[in-house]
C-alpha cells in the first residue's frame, strides 16, 4: 500500500458532469458540487480512503502519489 | 491531467466519455481495468471484445486489444478470437440487452462450452442507447418507453441463467460496491473457464427518469441498501430476502475448459497423421 501521507486530492474539472456521487460515497464530507462542477471543500478532513475516485463515473477526481 | 490508471489504460484522447451524468458505466470500466492493472497483465495479452449499446461503448476508451463488433455477437467474436490465440485474457463487455435479448443464445453457448473468457455484462435494465426500451432484465411492472404502463415480461435472473448454462464462475457487483466488483472481475479473469460476472450499473436517464427512482445517487443508494452479500443472503428469511438481491461470488464448478479440449483433439490428430 502507497503511504497515504504522499498523496493529494486532485479534480479534473473537464471531466466532470456533475452527478453528485462522490459527494455522496466520501465519508468525510470532503466534497462539494457547485455550478455542476467537484469543489474540494475541506481538504483537511481528507482520510485518503480513495472511495471517490473508486465511484467517479467519469475520472474527474483521483489521488495521486506526490513525487 | 488524468490519474496514473487512466493514463496507462484508457485512450484519452477520446475521454471524457459519452455516458450521461450519473452512469455506472464508466464506474464498471474503471473496475474492469483496475482487475487487469492488480494482476499485472500486460496490455497486449488482454483482448476488449464489446458488442452494441451504451455499455459497449467502453472498448472504444480502453487502450487494450480491442474488438466493436455487431449487436449481441460480442460473446461469438470473442469465441473465435479465443481459439486463434488460446493465450490471450479475452474480457467481453456486454450489456443486458446485448447479452441477455439478442445475443442470449450465444451467451448460453458459450457458458455451455465453458470456453475461457470474462464475460462483464453491464446491467442497467434498460436500452439506454435507443431510447428507453425495456429489456429482458427491466424488473416485471417498471416502465419503459416500450412499457408506457409497466412491463408484465418477467425478468431474468442473469446470474441463475449463466449458472445453468455451465459458466463455472458466476459472481454479481453493484456500481456501489466497487471494491467488491472488482475483486469479483480478478477471480473472473483467473478462473480457467467461463466467467460470468453482472455488474449492476445505474441509467438515471431512462431507466431511473422513467420509474421515478431519484438522481444517480438516490439509485446508487438503493444498490447500498439492497445488495446483500452471498454470505448474508444464505442466511435470510425468505421474506427477508423480498426487495434484495445477493452479490458477490454465486457458484463456482470446475468444469473441462473448450479451448483445451480443442487442442486436445488437434494433437490427436496429428499424431494419426504422423
Amino acid at each position: 500500500m502507497p503511504v497515504k501521507e504522499k498523496q493529494s486530492l486532485k479534480t479534473n474539472t473537464n471531466w466532470c458532469k456533475g452527478c453528485g456521487i462522490c459527494v455522496f460515497v466520501c465519508p468525510k464530507q470532503v466534497l462539494a458540487v457547485e455550478d455542476e462542477k467537484v469543489v474540494i471543500k475541506n481538504v483537511d478532513k481528507c482520510i485518503k480512503c480513495g472511495q471517490c475516485e473508486y465511484h467517479c463515473p467519469d475520472y474527474a477526481i483521483y489521488l495521486e502519489e506526490e513525487k | 491531467m488524468p490519474s496514473e490508471l487512466v493514463t496507462n489504460y484508457f485512450r484519452t484522447e477520446t475521454l471524457p466519455h459519452i455516458w450521461c451524468p450519473g452512469c455506472g458505466n464508466g464506474i464498471v470500466t474503471r473496475a474492469i481495468v483496475k482487475a487487469i492493472d492488480n494482476l499485472n497483465i500486460p496490455k497486449d495479452d488482454v483482448c476488449i471484445v464489446s458488442g452494441i449499446g451504451c455499455s459497449s461503448r467502453a472498448a472504444g476508451y480502453l487502450d487494450f486489444n480491442t474488438l466493436h463488433t455487431t449487436h449481441g455477437r460480442a460473446l461469438a467474436f470473442a469465441t473465435g478470437v479465443k481459439l486463434a490465440n488460446p493465450k490471450l485474457h479475452v474480457i467481453v463487455i456486454t450489456g443486458d440487452g446485448d447479452s441477455s435479448a439478442i445475443g442470449g443464445n450465444h451467451l448460453i453457448h458459450a457458458a455451455r462450452r465453458n470456453i475461457d473468457l470474462t464475460t462483464v455484462v453491464f446491467n442497467n435494465s434498460i436500452y439506454g442507447m435507443t431510447g428507453g426500451q425495456y429489456s429482458p432484465t427491466t424488473p416485471t411492472g417498471d416502465k419503459a418507453t416500450t412499457a408506457p404502463y409497466g412491463s408484465i415480461d418477467p425478468n431474468f435472473d442473469l446470474c441463475e441463467l449463466a449458472n445453468a448454462a455451465g459458466a463455472t464462475y458466476v459472481a454479481r457487483g453493484t456500481v456501489y460496491a466497487v471494491n467488491m466488483l472488482e475483486k469479483v472481475i480478478q477471480e473472473g479473469i483467473l478462473n480457467k473457464g467461463f466467467s460470468f460476472i453482472e455488474a449492476i450499473s445505474t441509467c438515471p436517464t431512462y431507466y431511473g427518469r422513467k420509474n421515478k427512482k431519484g438522481s444517480a445517487v438516490d439509485m446508487i443508494q438503493y444498490l447500498k441498501e439492497n445488495g446483500v452479500m452471498y454470505s448474508a443472503w444464505n442466511k435470510m428469511s425468505e421474506e427477508d430476502k423480498i426487495g434484495k438481491f445477493p452479490i458477490g461470488k454465486l457458484y463456482s464448478k470446475e468444469r473441462k475448459e473448450y479451448t483445451e479440449q480443442y487442442q486436445r483433439l488437434i494433437d490427436s490428430l496429428g499424431k494419426e497423421r504422423n
